[in-house]
């Protein structure tokens, strides 16, 4: 287009560019009607149930005939009560103690990845499954007289 | 053309026009215009500059009314469409205008969006099973749409089980859909039922009445014995309990609870604790 061109001052491009709109505008096609006015109606039609009354959610279990629709039930009735929050922050605690346990597991098990041969049996597990205490490392032990 | 005798019809339409605030929880016909509070001001008798004094001011600012089922908006009145109660909430959070509908009675279930509903697997047809609803068509229900469902791994759906979903696109014009996930992809309770138990058909307007916050029925069917129910929200209830004759009782006791007295229920629950 015209007006795109570097050269031109400003205004020279104003002036093409409002003209090359006049062309590609009365090329458009339009409705020869009177202007409509849409009214803003404030009436909003829905056939949900869901927002009209407050419903209980629709899986029940009774004196632990299913426990996991019972948990279902407790978070799902209270979310419509907004106690959730309570949940969460009692949640976290919790998973602070165990993200130190498994950090520790974690390091150890990533450690004996790297231990050489001989250093892997430091690492070796004990009948329960648990850590051994870390036993010196087997030195040379020069011999007495 | 001669001139047609008779009343004029904005007179007619004038003497129906009702205030929605003065029908409250009284029964309502189809073909009744009600008026919004807004619209009673210019329209009421207490002219020549009166204007009836208000506890709430939110109500004087044009906020959206809700017009829920059994109601549909004529120009700026609601035209009622099913016979039934009045009913009408207070908004919660503000959003001004409030929630009215009619509280009325049917058994033939319509799909709508984002209810919860019991179907029955009638096709499985390629990727999509076809789930019978209650509805005038099947709606149908990809295998994708459940929790951890890949394209290698299928969920385990027969012919003749039993589905918990919700609708995700329910109108008239399209053939309805439902998922068994929600918008994060959890299931939330739904999928597939379990095995055993007893389907069986009551109207709408019980589910409703059933799951409402402060229902006396469920908690007195809780304390019978251990038992596990299911609402769909077109009118289908599953329940299962440990023997064969215990859920039976429950399904009787459901189903004829809509027509009994507090005191006939309270009755035939007494008894049954004795027994």
């Amino acid at each position: 287009m015209k007006f795109m061109q570097r050269g031109l001052d400003s205004e020279t491009k104003k002036q093409l560019e409002e003209e090359e709109k006049k062309i590609i505008s009365e090329e458009h096609w339009y409705l020869d009607l009177p202007e409509l006015k849409e009214k803003e109606s404030f009436i909003i039609e829905e056939q949900r149930f869901l927002l009209c009354e407050d419903l209980l959610y629709g899986r029940m279990s009774f004196r632990g005939f299913n426990p996991e629709v019972e948990k279902l039930m407790l978070q799902m009735n209270a979310k419509n009560k907004a106690e959730e929050v309570e949940e969460q922050t009692v949640e976290l605690n919790v998973s602070d103690e165990e993200m130190a346990r498994r950090y520790e597991t974690l390091v150890w098990t990533i450690g004996k990845t790297f231990a050489k041969k001989r250093d892997r049996a430091i690492y070796e597990e004990d009948k329960n499954g648990d850590m051994k205490p870390i036993k010196a490392k087997k030195m040379f032990l020069k011999p007495q007289d | 053309m001669a001139e047609a005798p008779g009343i004029p019809a904005e007179s007619l339409a004038g003497c129906r026009a009702r205030a929605a605030r003065t029908v409250l929880d009284q029964v309502v016909l189809p073909g009744e215009e009600l008026l919004l509070p807004e619209q009673e001001d210019g329209e009421g008798p207490g002219g020549a500059g009166e204007r009836p004094l208000r506890l709430n001011a939110a109500a004087r600012s044009r906020g959206r009314v809700v017009c829920g089922p059994g109601l549909r908006r004529c120009g700026d009145r609601l035209l009622v469409t099913k016979c039934g109660r009045l009913r009408h909430k207070e908004p919660g959070s503000g959003s001004g205008g409030g929630v009215y509908w009619v509280d009325s009675q049917q058994k033939r279930y319509v799909p709508v969006k984002g209810d919860h509903v019991i179907g029955i697997v009638t096709a499985k047809s390629g990727d999509i099973f076809k789930v019978d609803v209650g509805g005038s068509e099947p709606a149908s229900l990809s295998y994708l749409a459940f929790e951890g469902a890949t394209k290698r791994n299928r969920p385990n759906v027969q012919v003749g089980d039993l589905i918990y979903g919700q609708f995700v696109v329910a109108n008239k014009d399209m053939e309805p859909e439902m998922v068994c996930i929600d918008s994060c992809g959890r299931a939330n309770g739904m999928g597939v039922i379990g095995q055993d138990g007893l389907l069986f058909k009551v109207t709408l307007g019980l589910i409703r009445k059933l799951l409402a916050p402060d229902c006396e029925i469920l908690q007195e069917v809780g304390k019978l014995y251990p038992l596990e129910i299911v609402f769909g929200m077109n009118g289908r209830i599953w329940v299962k309990a440990k023997t064969i004759q215990q859920t039976l009782i429950l399904a009787n006791i459901l189903e004829a609870c809509e027509h009994m007295t507090t005191d006939q229920r309270k009755q035939i629950f007494s008894r049954l604790a004795e027994s």
